[in-house]
């Protein structure tokens, strides 16, 4: 008698690689949240995009550019580094402090939208918000993710959410752009096959 | 990086690091909420037995941007006046928890003992006439921001080398940034051999005149009249005859030289109040920036878990 229980069960010891979202699909994803924002913004007037390094930054970039497309408006684009703001700044080595760059407009009385490419534990979200508050006034701040893998430890949700990935705690999504990997792709490593 | 006792403790990828940092942490200073969380709930200990206001108000100053707790120590007025020995003044503040402990001594070496005495960080503030590495950090800084680039720049370190740490840290951070240091001052102010001894590839030079055409940066040093226990020079007026930078020497300087000065400026003997107040002078731009650069290395010794 074969053992087909064990045979099946060899692969699975390989953590799996899935591609959730291939480069033609993040364009798209990336299209229709600059659609969700016009809309919901009615037109993306005083409104600031605000991209979270590392890869909320190139995001932020391509959201405005698309919205230009779409629509004809300039969308001014900035960048907000948190690492001072973390929460766990002294669990790990000391970390690189990156660039802050705010638009020439500033950001006081304009809707802020935060954009990052995983939305996880919402603590990185958390520590923006604190950034922000110390940085100017908006008048009002959403957030736009190309990936929400659940599993929350704070009260935050996002407003434009490109792609839900029900995940589990011990798989890991990995998002690559073309700016900062060379290729845009979303990625699901898992701990077991299926 | 634990302490920051020399400019010799920073190799190149490190003081970068430090640079780009502290041009973060200049962006705070144009806000308005100057202030940033990442220390918040850490103690720095500023422990001074010499007269300082720029360099202990600067690190003050870094500190509570940071959100940090500072306590400030001077010996006139302390338990050092009744004669509380280095280490058991160390001890003290090891049990107040100082995570960080900022140390000026008019012993040289003091803050390296220091460092084996706490379990903190020791930042070395100056000591004695051996080292004073953030002043260095600043001055880098400035020079960086004002030329845009350290490598292949030719310094000129102007005045009283002899007693001054902020000379040798220079000497040792702006080698190992690829800058070319030419110490200049009367022979009796330049001890035989620092150069080679500092960092190989630096000259020495006794004609202020003939460097001056080929430099990029001026670096005047303050002729330290309270270490001055022995005749030098035979007159402030021949050490401002030959060393001093006034105006028809400043013009001598390439278009585009900065000069700089640590302060506080003896104006008149060293520097004269043209220069001091020229376009070029980037003596106030040095303390803003020293704000920034301490951040800088306040945030890199305590900002993350790196024992």
């Amino acid at each position: 008698m074969a053992y087909p229980s064990a045979a099946r069960s060899s692969p699975a010891r390989q953590p799996s690689v899935k591609v959730i979202l291939a480069s033609a699909d993040v364009q798209r994803v990336v299209d229709r949240i600059a659609h969700q924002i016009l809309e919901k913004t009615q037109g993306a007037e005083d409104t600031v995009l605000l991209g979270i390094p590392t890869r909320g930054a190139p995001l932020a970039k391509r959201l405005a550019a698309r919205i230009s497309t779409f629509e004809d408006v300039a969308v001014p684009v900035g960048v907000l580094d948190i690492t001072l703001y973390r929460d766990d700044l002294r669990r790990h080595a000391t970390r690189a402090v990156g660039p802050t760059q705010l638009p020439p407009g500033g950001i006081d009385g304009k809707r802020v939208i935060l954009v990052d490419d995983v939305l996880f534990s919402g603590r990185t979200v958390r520590a923006a918000l604190d950034a922000l508050n110390d940085v100017g006034r908006p008048a009002s701040v959403q957030l736009a993710v190309l990936v929400d893998r659940g599993h929350r430890e704070l009260p935050i949700r996002a407003d434009y959410v490109g792609k839900n990935i029900p995940t589990s705690l011990v798989e890991s999504v990995k998002v690559t752009l073309a700016e900062t990997d060379g290729a845009d792709e979303v990625k699901l490593f898992g701990g077991t096959n299926q | 990086m634990r302490h920051l006792l020399s400019g010799a403790d920073l190799d190149a990828a490190t003081a970068t690091e430090i640079l780009d940092t502290a041009a973060e942490m200049a962006t705070v200073a144009g806000r308005e909420v100057k202030k940033l969380p990442a220390l918040r709930g850490r103690t720095v200990v500023n422990l001074f037995y010499e007269d300082s206001t720029r360099t202990r108000i600067s690190f003050e100053a870094a500190a509570k941007r940071l959100s940090a707790d500072v306590i400030n120590f001077s010996a006139k007025g302390s338990s050092v006046a009744k004669g509380e020995s280095l280490k058991d003044t160390a001890l003290t503040l090891q049990a107040m928890g100082a995570d960080a402990v900022v140390v000026r001594h008019p012993a040289s070496g003091a803050p390296h003992r220091l460092a084996d005495w706490v379990d903190g960080s020791v930042v070395n503030a100056g000591d004695g006439t051996h080292e004073h590495p953030t002043q260095a950090l600043l001055d880098a800084y400035t020079m960086r921001s004002r030329l845009g680039r350290l490598a292949g720049l030719s310094v000129a370190v102007v005045g009283d080398v002899l007693h001054s740490r902020v000379a040798r840290s220079n000497v040792l951070l702006l080698s190992t940034l690829g800058a070319k240091v030419t110490l200049v001052g009367p022979p009796t102010l330049i001890p035989v051999d620092i150069a080679s001894a500092l960092a190989p590839g630096t000259d020495v030079s006794y004609d202020l005149d003939s460097v001056l055409p080929h430099s990029d940066v001026v670096m005047m040093l303050r002729v330290q009249r309270e270490r001055m226990n022995d005749s030098y020079f035979p007159s402030a007026r021949e050490y401002a005859r030959r060393y001093g930078l006034d105006g028809p020497r400043m013009r001598r300087l390439p278009e585009h030289a900065i000069v700089m000065h640590p302060g506080p400026m003896n104006r008149g003997m060293e520097i004269t109040p043209e220069v001091a107040d020229s376009p070029r002078s980037t003596i106030v731009e040095q303390v803003a920036n020293g704000v920034s650069v301490r951040m800088a290395v306040l945030y890199l010794l305590l900002g993350g878990n790196n024992r």
